[in-house]
């Protein structure tokens, strides 16, 4: 049996622009755990008054990186956690976190694949630590992203994505852009729907293991096409994160 | 119930540890409304409220919820026929 799940005091050792609202998070920590891709850490601020916020952000890093966590945090405009790591943490700073939590939105290269990964907005997060795991891994499980965002200016890891899919065997990555979309794009232009998701599984071969991370509504609907278009449930793991921002 | 407020039980997994002392969410549970038998991250979750709702993925029946205060939390899981969890 595990040990249970202790808060720590992390020291954020950098911090990097994804995207305008987006920012990734070094966390070096005292009793890291090593994690799987796809897990989770809490974080808790507390006011003067001793009042409490906490939330949940995924860690983006691959567990190879050991003694530190990367946590990629879209800035929630009202929101009472994210506004305070976008305008105040900095470099040197302490954060109280637990984890790394979380035993079934989870992929390592032994549950095998193909693996089709959908991801809304930040719900990329996760992902990213399952490609990023599966590269460091030399993994060659073939493995599909198909990733909507707003405008290309929201696309988080954008150089890491098309670096990773140029050199990285059986990695494809498929992007749509809901919003708006830059002169010359090539990519789909509409939200995720039946017939998106039949181009990206024809790719890539038989019973794929499929991961959706994103807004509520998007993972609903995918989790529902992906199912109607042949995959059994069980091979279905969803992540909802809220509403749409 | 506003559904594009709903989240998967992964969100309160780090609550779930505190009361269970581990990580549940890919321990199975049974509910007890429609005998659906499932991962404990797959039921849905309802966070905005004074407390949080654990519902069944299937038949949206309540499963588990619980309630904070300063010292206590109070927890009643009897929409859950059971829960399975490894002790070793």
């Amino acid at each position: 049996m595990p040990e249970p799940l202790a808060w720590q005091i992390g020291t954020v050792t950098a911090v990097r622009p994804e995207s305008a609202e987006v920012k990734s998070f070094t966390l070096a920590l005292p009793a890291w755990r090593p994690h799987r891709a796809g897990q989770h850490y809490d974080v808790r601020l507390t006011a003067e008054d001793g009042y409490q916020a906490q939330r949940s952000y995924s860690i983006a890093s691959a567990p190879s990186r050991t003694g530190e966590v990367e946590l990629t945090i879209e800035r929630i405009p009202d929101g009472e956690v994210s506004p305070y790591f976008h305008d105040v943490v900095r470099v040197g700073d302490k954060v109280e976190v637990r984890g790394p939590i979380g035993g079934y939105f989870v992929w390592e290269p032994a549950l095998g694949g193909p693996l089709m990964l959908v991801a809304g907005g930040s719900g990329v997060v996760p992902l990213m630590a399952m490609i990023r795991e599966r590269a460091a891994a030399g993994d060659a499980t073939p493995t599909a992203l198909l990733y909507s965002s707003r405008t290309i200016d929201d696309v988080i890891y954008r150089d890491e994505l098309a670096s990773l899919a140029s050199s990285n065997h059986g990695l494809q990555v498929v992007q749509t852009l809901t919003r708006s979309q830059p002169p010359g794009w090539t990519g789909y232009a509409r939200r995720i729907d039946s017939e998106m998701l039949g181009d990206v599984l024809r790719g890539l071969g038989p019973q794929p293991l499929a991961y959706i991370c994103g807004p509520t509504l998007l993972v609903e609907a995918t989790a529902n096409g992906l199912v109607e278009l042949g995959l059994p449930p069980a091979r279905v793991r969803t992540e909802r994160f809220g509403p749409t921002t | 119930m506003d559904d594009s407020l709903m989240l998967d039980a992964n969100a309160v997994a780090g609550d779930l540890a505190e009361m269970f002392g581990y990580d549940v969410t890919a321990s199975m549970h049974c509910c007890s409304h429609c005998g659906n038998r499932g991962a404990m991250a797959t039921l849905l979750a309802y966070i905005h409220g004074p407390g949080i709702v654990l519902r069944c993925s299937i038949c949206h029946e309540v499963v588990v919820r619980w309630v904070r205060t300063p010292t206590r939390t109070y927890l009643d899981a009897r929409g859950a026929a059971y829960m399975e969890v490894a002790t070793r």
